[in-house]
């Protein structure tokens, strides 16, 4: 049910979650943050029930500091999102993580960058992703309009056009939405 | 029978042998220092002179644990790599399970924990090293403390650890004071200045045999940049001239 996107442009990367947290047919609250911070220049959108999203997403951030602190350098995007994969991996035959990620960061040399990762441990880089429902809807319309290299100004428009089309076509109804941008200036939040 | 074999036997005479030799170890390593201020906490280091063909960045006695804290020592190199990557496990894991920022005192009650478990179970040599371990608690609280291969933990003031600690160490007794004052005046710097002024007693060359750190509270651990400690060293040697010259004065009139 949670609604998770991302798109890189030329010196940026996007994502976009959506902010209710539910169960069955309940909303719990409709600020949620989906995306962790896991370092000054990385986010993690995730997807999935709340217990295991917010464990793995903490669990993960937590080790990225811990590297960071043993080798003084921090993770490159590439880098964590291996890590991540594997710890996915790993588990999935002892105790499965029910999460779906999208991890983007910004590194110095290589630029943004955006990787999908699914609960069965699949990886890939992409120039825009989506999970679960929302992508039905939304993944159609970035294969239409995407292109690489798109500024912010674009970008956010593309972005726009993806959460019009799930207000006006997903059933479940989708309010609010926040956005963490990733630049070589860091992390910024906001809400759309 | 000799009671300095295994490190689980108490001596007659009460000693742990073992506990006793590593810090003899200690003694041996180069001069830590640590000086709690009221903005700044400041650690220094002697730098062993640079062999010519080795890299000299390779080399770092001034560990981060975590953003707010920060660990030097003396004694055994291979033995504080050990301690610091399972006090930095430590960190994240109390981040992890309790949401917050870990405070000083914690850390260094594990540090001195994991050292103390080493005296006692598993018939393992103790780490022969003692930590002098610097930051600001989450709510802006300096601090000092130190842990040695017994397992103690102990918060500080000031302190010397380290080869010719002992003299070093009645040097910050005198200076402390002071360096205080001048801080409360506005003297940010005054910590730092003490903590060379303390090293050069025992560093022998000076400057580039030094080596500083610092943290403020809320921002990480910086490293006082080469110009800088040179800059200071040379106005402390020039404060010793010009002591000395009036002295001489005083004792000719």
């Amino acid at each position: 049910m949670d609604i998770i996107l991302g798109l890189v442009g030329k010196d940026y990367v996007m994502t976009v979650a959506d902010r209710a947290q539910a169960r069955s047919i309940v909303v719990f609250k409709h600020d949620e943050d989906k995306i962790f911070e896991l370092d000054g220049h990385m986010v993690m959108a995730t997807a999935g029930p709340q217990g295991d999203r917010a464990n793995f997403a903490e669990y993960i951030q937590r080790n990225i500091q811990l590297y960071k602190y043993r080798n003084d350098l921090p993770l490159t995007t590439k880098g964590a999102a291996n890590f991540t994969r594997n710890e996915l991996a790993t588990f999935l035959r002892k105790s499965p993580y029910q999460v779906n990620l999208l991890m983007a960061g910004y590194d110095e040399k290589v630029g943004p960058s955006l990787y999908y990762m699914d609960y069965l441990g699949s990886m890939h880089k992409m120039g825009f992703a989506a999970h679960g429902y929302g992508s039905y809807f939304t993944l159609s319309t970035m294969d239409r309009y995407y292109k690489e290299g798109m500024d912010l100004e674009q970008g956010k428009e593309l972005m726009m056009k993806c959460i019009k089309m799930l207000q006006q076509r997903f059933l479940i109804n989708c309010p609010k939405f926040i956005c963490k941008i990733v630049t070589k200036d860091g992390i910024t939040t906001s809400e759309l | 029978m000799s009671y300095d074999r295994a490190i689980t036997v108490f001596s007659p005479d009460g000693h742990l042998f073992q506990v006793e030799y590593a810090m003899e170890a200690v003694k041996n390593g180069t001069t830590a220092v640590g000086i709690k201020g009221q903005k700044t906490v400041v650690l220094g280091v002697e730098k062993k002179s640079a062999a010519k063909l080795q890299d000299q960045r390779t080399v770092r006695k001034i560990m981060k644990l975590d953003g707010h804290i920060c660990l030097a020592f003396a004694g055994l190199v291979a033995d504080a790599r050990v301690l610091v990557n399972k006090a930095r496990l430590e960190c994240q894991s109390y981040r992890l399970t309790m949401e917050d920022s870990p405070t000083v005192e914690y850390i260094s009650r594990y540090i001195a924990q994991v050292q103390q478990r080493f005296t006692q179970r598993g018939g393992r040599r103790p780490f022969g090293i003692s930590n002098l371990i610097a930051g600001f608690d989450a709510d802006g609280t300096p601090n000092l403390y130190q842990t040695d291969p017994t397992g103690s933990h102990t918060s500080w003031k000031a302190l010397a650890i380290g080869r010719n600690a002992k003299s070093v160490r009645e040097f910050l007794e005198e200076n402390y004071e002071e360096s205080n004052t001048a801080e409360e005046k506005g003297d940010e710097d005054a910590p730092i200045k003490l903590a060379a002024k303390a090293l050069l007693e025992v560093v022998e060359s000076g400057a580039k045999n030094i080596e500083i750190a610092y943290l403020k509270p809320g921002s990480g651990l910086k490293m006082v940049p080469a110009d800088k400690v040179a800059a200071i060293c040379k106005e402390i040697e020039a404060e010793k001239e010009k002591d000395k010259a009036r002295g001489k004065k005083k004792k000719s009139t």
